[in-house]
């Protein structure tokens, strides 16, 4: 028990979940826009994958860290105009369509990785986002190491949770999402583009969650491996649902996953001996779905989620 | 275009292979009001879509004449050029997003999408003096989840003059509301006459039409019958032309009450979320008899009818049927003990929209061997049954293949009496079944339920129309706060006391 309590006093825990939700945060957020707006993306899977193949690519061929980061919210925008296109105006199944964006994005990064790399055996390194040493701040006690010692990629995570809140919240362009994701005809009706709103929506989504993936190998690691994702993406389709598509709620949501994924490495160290190493591997999985289950009851789904939208249709 | 602010001109269109409009013409005069008749399915709708941009019309134009004389042809196929040209539309189905708030649905579409923030002040001070000078309120900061359809409606019709429209398009805007909401809505309308609004004014409601419109036009499966001034109109004259034959009227007969059909033995329902609780209902429908149960919506006739249909079951009290107590009944049970539904929500409960006219006819009773064998559906068996239906009880549409999405709404409730009467069901629950249908649907449908009387069921008819109550009932309920209680009375005034929670008489 005592040990338990070490760890949730211990600053690196915090830090370590801090870091751990910053890819999620990212996903979140990118979910959060294409669904509030109506369109399901279950290509984030693969585009978390594409993010972090591209955006580690480009530094490594000799771009600098923000390019990288660039490049791979570009990947991620293509990707998302392409499934929003398939879904939007030409109004094919978003599971589908979605589903198959994971399957092209993440084979076609793996392919693209294979055919710049042939012959590698260990994946090579890139010199990654260091973590920012703010002067002062830094060296406050608790908050200068949980905060002011991440890198500037999860500060960018931080900052976007604001900027899709003040969008969502504050601006014109945030009610007409909204509304698109309720009821289009209403947008139709007052004389705006339903087509534009939602695939718009997408393509930033797409390129958030690209970003994600970005943080992968440009900030967590310093290299490309197969498999790196490994379900982030999926996590982050649940989360959007335990955050009631706030965005506030999102960053709370992030944060618990990566808490309870902090935890788990922990309490491997701790009693590793006595419990297989599987059951803390399962445990954040296991929370989130508690969280979803206690949660979801009540979701408040955006009403045309999922559901197409054609002029003049009767 | 004399003197008119709007000229529509050969506007055709086609779905499939249903011409919805046939090359129509029309002509709006500033300050008029114009009102359009026809049965469901004639076209008015379509027209309007057309004029708003919802609908790229095949053939026709629209032309605006502004006040200054300037004249535009509007571009087809685009809303936002309607909305420039000043012309509002409120639509049948609400276009409003549930999830913002009133202030927000009204201003959606006006501000300029990519500023960094929303100015609200302006526009709201703008909102209430419009609400004051127009007479219609709706709180401006609640959502749109949270009102009722009343408060709904005049949102719509908010937002359409809030974006100063010219011409307002009222598309059936009384179908959902109450008396008392009608009138208000009417009279705030009148007023706005004065500053120079048009409004086209789409009703099945006779006795609206000839109180409320200058002018009324009668369209009839598609093309333009006929015009006059609504001062020169006649109630039997104007249903003649929109349905091109003398209508046969349908005249109070009375039934012969045979042995207990269906009974309620003092049912009690808490309230919860979603419907209204009832208190001590007891009834008892009698073959050969239509109980009529008047009241204002809202008062636990929902909850009434989902209780007897099995959808629901009662916290206390006892349903019987045909004299046997019904442990718990179900929407299987209920079928199999001959209920026979019309549901108030057509088109959500009635049937499924993406299936076929064929399959929703017989989904009720998918386990006839006429209809599979061995859990094989017997296709070809299925459209002659179809066919057969369709052809007795002329439900018109594309065919038994197309989507029953396609068909109108007074087709869609001729199909699922087809189906309820066919099973030739002993008890009938008819909840609302002629709201929003064109005269001649209506008439069609009490004709078919005296018949299904006549033949010995037991029909409950839940409506908030009284004059429908009053033509076909035997006896009559009022259902008031979720409590029920029986009249002698045929007057108006006094079931209506009652309805509003007045003594009994």
């Amino acid at each position: 028990m005592i040990d338990i309590l070490q760890i949730f006093l211990s600053e690196s825990f915090w830090a370590a979940s801090l870091r751990i939700a910053s890819p999620l945060i990212f996903g979140v957020l990118g979910t959060l826009l294409c669904e509030r707006a109506g369109v399901l993306n279950l290509g984030i899977e693969g585009i978390f994958v594409v993010g972090a193949m591209t955006g580690w690519m480009a530094v490594w061929l000799g771009a600098p860290l923000p390019v990288g980061v660039l490049a791979a919210a570009l990947a991620g925008a293509l990707f998302g105009l392409f499934h929003s296109v398939l879904t939007v105006p030409l109004g094919l199944s978003q599971h589908v369509s979605g589903l198959g964006i994971t399957l092209f994005a993440s084979s076609l990064a793996s392919f693209a990785y294979r055919t710049a790399l042939p012959q590698v055996s260990s994946p090579p390194r890139i010199e990654p986002f260091r973590s920012l040493d703010v002067p002062i701040l830094s060296d406050l006690p608790f908050f200068g190491t949980v905060l002011f010692q991440q890198t500037a990629l999860t500060w960018l995570a931080l900052i976007m949770v604001g900027v899709v809140w003040w969008i969502m919240d504050r601006t014109p362009l945030g009610v007409a999402l909204k509304a698109v994701g309720d009821n289009p005809e209403a947008v139709n009706a007052q004389g705006l583009s339903v087509i534009r709103l939602r695939m718009g929506a997408v393509v930033a989504g797409s390129s958030l969650m690209a970003l994600g993936g970005a943080f992968l190998t440009m900030s967590a690691f310093d290299a490309f491996f197969f498999g790196m994702v490994n379900g982030r993406g999926w996590i982050c389709i649940a989360l959007v649902i335990f955050a009631s598509w706030q965005p506030g709620k999102a960053l709370v949501g992030a944060l618990l996953f990566g808490m309870f994924d902090a935890l788990q490495v922990r309490l491997q160290t701790e009693a590793g001996a006595l419990v297989p190493h599987q059951v803390f591997l399962m445990m954040p999985f296991i929370l989130s779905i508690i969280a979803l289950v206690i949660v979801a009851r009540r979701a408040d789904y955006p009403r045309a989620l999922l559901t197409p939208w054609f002029r003049g249709q009767r | 275009m004399s003197g008119s602010i709007l000229a529509m001109r050969g506007m055709t269109k086609r779905f499939g292979p249903l011409l919805a409009a046939d090359s129509i013409d029309l002509d709006l005069y500033r300050g008029e009001v114009l009102a359009l008749l026809g049965e469901n399915g004639a076209g008015k709708t379509t027209l309007m879509n057309m004029l708003f941009g919802e609908y790229t019309p095949d053939a026709g134009e629209v032309r605006i004449r502004f006040p200054g004389g300037d004249e535009e042809i509007l571009p087809p196929g685009q809303p936002q050029a309607a909305i420039s040209a000043r012309i509002g539309m409120v639509h049948q189905h609400f276009t409003l997003a549930e999830n913002l708030t009133v202030l927000d649905n009204i201003l959606l579409g006006t501000e300029p999408l990519f500023s960094p923030k929303r100015s609200r002040r302006r526009a709201r001070a703008g909102l209430h003096r419009l609400m004051e000078t127009s007479g219609l309120n709706a709180p401006l900061d609640v959502r749109i989840r949270n009102l009722s359809v009343g408060e709904r409606q005049r949102v719509e019709v908010l937002k359409a003059l809030y974006r100063e429209a010219r011409i307002l398009v009222l598309d059936e805007p009384t179908a959902v509301l109450t008396p008392q909401e009608a009138d208000s809505l009417f009279a705030a309308i009148r007023d706005l006459l004065g500053d120079g609004l048009s409004v086209i004014f789409i009703s099945h409601k006779l006795r609206e039409v000839l109180a409320f419109s200058d002018r009324i036009m009668v369209l009839r499966h598609g093309r333009m019958i006929g015009e006059m001034p609504t001062s020169e109109a006649d109630a039997g004259g104007i249903v003649r032309m929109m349905v091109g034959e003398e209508q046969a009227r349908v005249d109070r007969t009375v039934g012969k009450p045979g042995a207990p059909a269906l009974g309620l033995a003092e049912i009690s329902v808490p309230a919860s979320r979603g419907h209204r609780g009832l208190f001590d209902v007891s009834l008892t429908i009698h073959e050969g008899e239509i109980l009529g149960v008047a009241g204002v919506a809202g008062n636990g006739q929902s909850t009434l009818a989902q209780i007897t249909s099995g959808l629901l079951q009662p916290g206390q009290g006892t349903i019987s049927i045909g004299g046997r107590d019904v442990r718990r009944l179900s929407p299987a049970r209920a079928l199999r003990e001959g209920i026979g539904r019309i549901p108030e929500d057509r088109h959500q409960d009635g049937i499924v929209a993406d299936m076929s006219v064929a399959e929703n006819l017989v989904i009720e009773r998918l386990d006839s061997p006429e209809i599979q064998r061995q859990g094989i559906l017997r296709r070809s068996a299925i459209a002659a049954h179809a066919r057969t239906l369709i052809d007795a009880h002329d439900i018109r549409g594309p065919g038994p293949q197309a989507r029953t999405a396609l068909l109108s709404g007074g087709n869609i409730q001729k199909l699922i009496l087809a189906r309820v009467l066919e099973a030739q069901p002993g008890i009938i629950l008819a909840n609302q079944p002629t709201r929003g249908l064109d005269v001649r649907a209506a008439s069609e449908v009490s004709r078919r339920l005296i018949e299904a009387r006549d033949r010995g069921a037991g029909v409950l008819l839940i409506s908030e129309d009284l004059d429908e109550i009053l033509t076909l009932s035997d006896r009559i309920l009022v259902m008031h706060n979720g409590r029920i209680a029986e009249t002698k009375s045929r007057d108006r005034a006094v079931i209506g006391a009652m309805m509003t929670g007045g003594a009994a008489a």
